[in-house]
């Protein structure tokens, strides 16, 4: 294992490469408010980052990444566009996995800019990339907004859209209410039942708690609404299906993707999007032809992201975490702008992994 | 040094594991003091009685404190990560049965699965401005499976008592809660969801995996486990 001072000297040193490409520095506190995290991530964050307290402030949690203390700064009186860069430890609670960190350093990188997403995507992408050039990793790209753009166009109730908007990021869950959504699987009992019976259906029983008599009515008259709703079709189901498994180089993804998108028109723009990004990446001379790219990357383990994906991969240490990864979260700068909103992407590297990677090689 | 063997140290369950041990010829008492926490162990030799709160017993167990021990499955669940490679389970114990399960108000008559929760949790967080509060003190293991559930939108509050009435004190919207008939729940106007229980629950006999033993720790361990077992 390399030592701290390396690991820092390392660190310093990547930091410097993305300063002089412009990045600003900054140096969020290591001691973020729970509330903001737990808002954005919901419960499952507790088992992943440290939380402590104190009389005043309330939950404080060891910050588990920087994305989320760099966009609400940036949010409150950062420039446009503007580039920032940082390095400094993240904490991970760590419950099941003894050999898991729960402590390194991260070196980051990441562009708020309105004017070109695709060329801010590649320059992210290739800064990253020319960091790790010598250590023969994997890189693999995804797009989450193709997804959601395939369910933003399903021919079905806004409803239905919204709920399976909600858990992208859950594949096991997105998969559920699919099958649900297209009839394929059959209702609960319990469900069948409620829709069978007229009326209201709250007269009876003593009401308590905050959820109210008229926010159950209403979910009952949804259900019922629902239930009068044609099933996803078929075809649309085959085509989101294929477009789920698409897992080529760029050049190919694409063509296959053209193709499916004969069945689901709504996924165009972003595939434009993808085609500008891939002329943007082969501009800073990433070898696109090679690149790997799968439509469901990045969709268990990235959650805010919702545009392009990328990870670095060392192929011969499969029990290696992503030596560098990142992406676009365009959406999260509208949920921590308080009205305000602004295309974003940026990415993280670790310096201990690329010590530790050095080492092998040597 | 001697086998240290860690069980509840009031009510109930305190007296239902000394009828167990009793029943299998190894009588527990504790000293002539009720206020002193202190008992013996007769019928097999080398053994030392350890009354704790069953609360503490997954701990003890996991540091290696003391070699058995008598607690509920939902604690040593919730409090041991990866129990299974701190504590071994030796014998069931049949009683103290209670399963942990999810509760909802009566009245929310659209919602019976952990399927139906998730969507009102959403529209409950959009029309309220916060998340939906479940009260528990079973956090890990609760959380562990509304996230299989793919549960979003939620918030657990900390309840370690009376966990029923905070949803009438409206400090929180369900429960996670201990329960053996359903009949607090259903005093309370609480009905459970139907695809739990997210843990079924009893008293169980548990060996430490962490403690190194003498021979004569051993040795009390072995004739132990052979009278519990009924096979001496």
């Amino acid at each position: 294992m390399p030592n701290r001072s390396d690991i820092q000297a390392r660190a310093a040193r990547l930091r410097v490469s993305f300063e002089a490409a412009g990045g600003l520095v900054v140096d969020p506190p290591l001691l973020q408010p729970a509330g903001t995290l737990l808002d954005l991530y919901g419960e499952d964050i507790r088992a992943r980052a440290y939380v402590t307290t104190d009389a005043l402030r309330g939950e404080q949690m060891l910050r588990p990444d920087f994305t989320v203390p760099v966009v609400q700064m940036h949010m409150r009186d950062g420039a446009e566009p503007a580039r920032y860069t940082y390095s400094g430890e993240v904490f991970r609670r760590q419950e099941l996995d003894p050999d898991r960190m729960n402590e390194y350093v991260q070196v980051g990188y990441e562009i708020f800019d309105r004017d070109n997403p695709a060329s801010a995507d590649a320059e992210v992408f290739a800064m990253i990339a020319l960091q790790v050039r010598g250590l023969n990793l994997r890189a693999a790209t995804g797009d989450i907004g193709i997804l959601m753009a395939a369910v933003q166009g399903l021919n079905t109730t806004d409803r239905r859209k919204a709920a399976l908007m909600r858990h992208i990021w859950r594949p096991r869950r997105f998969r559920a209410l699919l099958d649900r959504f297209s009839g394929r699987v059959e209702l609960p009992e319990s469900r069948k039942k409620l829709l069978s019976t007229e009326g209201p259906l709250t007269g009876t029983s003593v009401e308590i708690g905050k959820r109210s008599r008229a926010e159950i009515d209403a979910r009952v008259e949804a259900l019922r609404e629902d239930a009068t709703v044609a099933p996803i079709s078929e075809n649309e189901m085959l085509a989101l299906e294929a477009l789920m498994a698409v897992r080529e180089t760029v050049p190919y993804a694409l063509e296959q993707l053209r193709d499916i998108a004969v069945d689901l028109p709504a996924i165009t723009p972003a595939l434009d999007r993808l085609e500008a990004r891939a002329a943007a990446l082969a501009a800073r001379g990433v070898s696109v032809e090679n690149l790997d790219f799968e439509v469901s990357f990045g969709r268990t383990s990235m959650e805010y992201y919702d545009g392009f994906v990328f990870g670095f991969y060392a192929e011969a240490r499969p029990d290696l975490p992503p030596i560098a990864s990142g992406g676009r979260y365009d959406a999260l700068t509208r949920q921590l702008g308080q009205g305000a909103e602004i295309p974003a992407v940026g990415g993280v590297l670790r310096p201990d992994l690329i010590l530790m990677l050095e080492e092998a090689q040597s | 040094m001697s086998l240290k063997l860690g069980v509840p140290s009031k009510g109930r369950l305190m007296e239902k594991t000394f009828k167990w041990f009793e029943k299998r010829g190894v009588t527990l008492s504790r000293s002539a003091s009720d206020r002193e926490y202190a008992g013996r162990v007769d019928g097999v030799d080398g053994v030392d009685l350890v009354l704790l709160s069953a609360g503490e017993i997954p701990r003890e167990l996991a540091a290696g404190r003391i070699h058995l021990g008598v607690t509920g499955t939902d604690l040593v669940h919730e409090k041991l990560p990866r129990w299974e490679q701190q504590v071994e389970q030796v014998e069931p114990m049949g009683f103290g049965q209670a399963d942990l399960i999810l509760a909802v108000p009566q009245s929310w008559v659209d919602v019976d699965t952990v399927d139906d929760l998730d969507a009102v949790a959403s529209a409950f967080r959009a029309r309220h401005g916060h998340r939906l509060r479940i009260a528990t003190k079973y956090h890990r293991l609760v959380r562990e499976f509304l996230t299989d559930g793919g549960v979003a939108d939620y918030q657990l509050v900390d309840s370690q008592g009376a966990t029923e009435g905070t949803v009438k004190n409206e400090t929180a919207e369900m429960v996670a809660d201990i329960t053996s008939t359903g009949e607090t729940l259903r005093a309370n106007h609480l009905k459970i969801l139907s695809d739990g229980p997210v843990l079924k629950s009893q008293a169980t006999l548990w060996r430490s995996r962490s403690v190194v033993m003498t021979d004569k720790e051993k040795a009390a361990l072995k004739q132990m486990l052979a009278l519990l077992r009924g096979e001496a």
